[in-house]
């Protein structure tokens, strides 16, 4: 078991520096250069897909990325379909669910595209989904949100907004064959709760890049899970920030990258302002030949965020040799005056040793194999809080399990 | 009665793209109830031996059977042995990260038994375990041998061999690293499983100062891959006083 762990000081302007390199048979950690989030991006935030130059794959928002599998997301040659992949939303009464055209005000109000194809989604998209939870209403059912591929090509844009003190949970759950590009805007009212379950159970053609902006309001709290299995190509931007004191983001993820797939989750958290949380967790298992799992978490805090409390944590399991695992946590700390900052990354590797010594004891090689998955992913999976999801995990942590036996 | 029987053993082991013998015919009889000590120079091939009954993939037996009451052990794969009773405490344990200690030992107790332990009195059998042991009841949640001591990893072996209750224990080098404290509290552990009379015990070290603790019925000389002289306690006597040399002579390292 190798392991790379680093925690940072919180009196130096940048705080942590770039984890320890280390490395496993297979599995390895990559450690980026001393940069900042800002300067890490080719352009400026915008909604203008023009405003990015094409990406040539050695950026460093694009170096992990394989380009040429984007399927033309990147450069401007994809084209929309029109048909062929399909959205459905299930939503409870006393929620509003709508069609809108470009021109809405609601929507980009979460956030900024921060690379060409999240402003190449926003260009392009003719009708964008709002979802609006009143304030103050109190949801049992959870919405639901079908994004079902039959091999088209889309762009997309949604908005969940919820008024003050209300609360719901939303899944929304991408199954099929698509090439899909999309933003994706949480906007919580003051002291509102979401839930945000985004699942990418995609055949294994697809390829699916989006960003997701939340904006959290005056103590209200966010917990996203993104849990990702299936495409080809998957690579997410799940973005926080706040828009009063004492809000609260969790951001828990969970993959299972098999042989061939890139699965690419790139968090940003900036705590912009005093008195707010943020945790992150994502946790990955990877198997089979050129599975490839990146992980970067930024975590920026601003120098008016006094206050602020954050922790975000990257494990990996290498359950077999020839996959890769790039985890780059990023701290960058512009106030000493806060609660708590911290972060680790792991990755380690499920080995012959391991199994020789569960197997002593017993238990049979595919029980072992289960036991350690099983294992690194349940404390994870308790935190969702969406029971017939986290039944549903459990299931496919299972199904991906079966296929290594 | 539980026989474990080792016949002519050879074993090679590949290193530096060379295949080595390390086991030259060794020859072994363990009986339920009886406890025997291997006793060997460093590299004399005594944890091959051990590693070798477990079924580690890393050690290739090219001759000899081994049997326990009359089945191939060498048939069967390393869930299968402990299965059918042998039971390694390893001398490094492996560290299993994600899985408790309490998951690890039902996991195991279940494949063991072949049914699950009833919830209720395989808490207070590990609970009483584990306090025999010294064990602090916070351990139980911690993960396999994950950041534990070296007393602490003892600990866990001799924990388990309680549980399992294997026919046959192979212990390598459960002394090694061990305070005297320490050394008590394992040996304790060890001898209240002898004292069933249902354990044969393979103890398997380079020092005599265990044999203080756990006193053999037979004491086995290791030496250059084989058993080069067998006796009774008195063995270990003569090795406390005169050490390893007169079996070293001839080319085997020390």
């Amino acid at each position: 078991m190798a392991e790379a762990q680093n925690s940072p000081t919180l009196n130096s302007g940048r705080a942590g520096g770039p984890p320890p390199l280390g490395s496993t048979t297979a599995g390895s950690i990559a450690v980026a250069a001393e940069s900042t989030v800002a300067t890490r991006m080719s352009a400026p935030p915008s909604f203008d897909v023009a405003d990015f130059p094409v990406p040539h794959g050695r950026e460093e928002e694009w170096r992990f990325t394989p380009l040429e599998r984007l399927r033309g997301l990147h450069d401007g040659t994809a084209v929309a379909t029109g048909e062929g992949v399909k959205v459905e939303v299930q939503a409870p009464e006393g929620v509003t669910v709508e069609t809108v055209g470009r021109d809405d005000a609601r929507l980009g109000k979460a956030g900024t595209p921060v690379d060409r194809i999240a402003a190449q989604a926003y260009s392009a998209f003719e009708k964008a989904g709002v979802v609006t939870v009143p304030k103050e209403t109190v949801l049992t059912e959870p919405i639901r949100i079908a994004v079902h591929g039959e091999g088209g090509v889309r762009f997309g844009h949604q908005v969940i907004e919820l008024g003050a003190f209300a609360e719901a949970v939303v899944v929304i759950d991408h199954t099929g064959d698509a090439v899909l590009a999309a933003n994706v805007d949480y906007v919580l009212g003051d002291g509102a709760k979401l839930t945000v379950v985004s699942v990418q159970d995609w055949d294994d053609k697809a390829v699916h890049v989006a960003q997701h902006n939340a904006l959290i309001g005056r103590d209200a709290s966010f917990k996203s899970v993104v849990v990702t299995f299936g495409g080809d190509l998957v690579r997410l931007h799940p973005r926080v920030s706040y828009a009063g004191t004492g809000g609260e983001a969790e951001l828990f993820g969970l993959y299972f990258t098999d042989a061939g797939q890139h699965q690419e989750h790139r968090l940003l958290v900036d705590h912009n302002t005093p008195h707010c949380k943020s945790n992150v967790v994502y946790k990955g298992a990877l198997q089979g030949d050129d599975a490839h799992a990146v992980w970067i978490g930024d975590v920026l805090i601003e120098a008016k965020a006094e206050g602020t409390d954050t922790y975000e944590m990257n494990r990996n399991l290498v359950l077999t040799d020839g996959a890769r695992v790039d985890s780059v946590p990023n701290l960058e700390i512009e106030t000493g005056e806060i609660v708590g900052a911290g972060h680790a990354s792991a990755t380690g590797r499920f080995d012959d040793e391991q199994l020789f010594y569960l197997m002593a004891r017993g238990i049979p090689a595919d029980e072992a194999r289960r036991l350690v998955v099983r294992g690194f992913f349940a404390e994870l999976v308790q935190q969702i809080g969406v029971e017939d999801i986290e039944a549903r995990l459990l299931e496919k942590i299972e199904a991906e399990l079966e296929a290594t036996v | 009665m539980a026989t474990l029987e080792i016949r002519d053993l050879h074993v090679t082991v590949e290193a530096d793209n060379a295949t080595k013998e390390i086991l030259k015919g060794v020859d072994l009889t363990v009986k339920q109830g009886e406890t025997h000590a291997i006793m060997g120079p460093n590299g004399s091939g005594k944890s091959t031996l051990a590693y070798s009954l477990a079924g580690h993939p890393k050690y290739t037996i090219t001759g000899g059977t081994v049997t326990l009451d009359g089945e191939d052990v060498l048939e069967m794969s390393v869930d299968e042995r402990a299965r059918a009773g042998l039971f390694l405490a390893m001398q490094y344990p492996v560290e299993v990260p994600g899985v408790s200690v309490s998951n690890f030992l039902r996991t195991s107790a279940t494949a063991i038994r072949g049914e699950a332990p009833k919830l209720r009195t395989w808490v207070k059998e590990v609970k009483e375990a584990m306090e025999r042991l010294n064990m602090d009841p916070s351990f139980a949640e911690r993960n396999v041998n994950e950041g534990f001591s070296g007393g602490e990893k003892k600990r866990h072996e001799i924990l388990q061999l309680e549980l399992l209750k294997p026919k046959v224990a192979i212990l390598d080098e459960t002394d090694s690293g061990l305070d005297v404290d320490a050394l008590r509290i394992v040996s304790e552990g060890v001898n209240r499983v002898r004292e069933t009379g249902e354990v044969g015990t393979l103890l398997i070290t380079h020092y005599t100062r265990i044999l203080r603790y756990i006193k053999p019925d037979f004491v086995h000389v290791f030496s250059g891959g084989r058993i080069v002289e067998s006796g009774g306690a008195e063995l270990a006597d003569k090795l406390e006083n005169e050490g390893y040399e007169a079996y070293t002579k001839g080319g085997v390292s020390a």
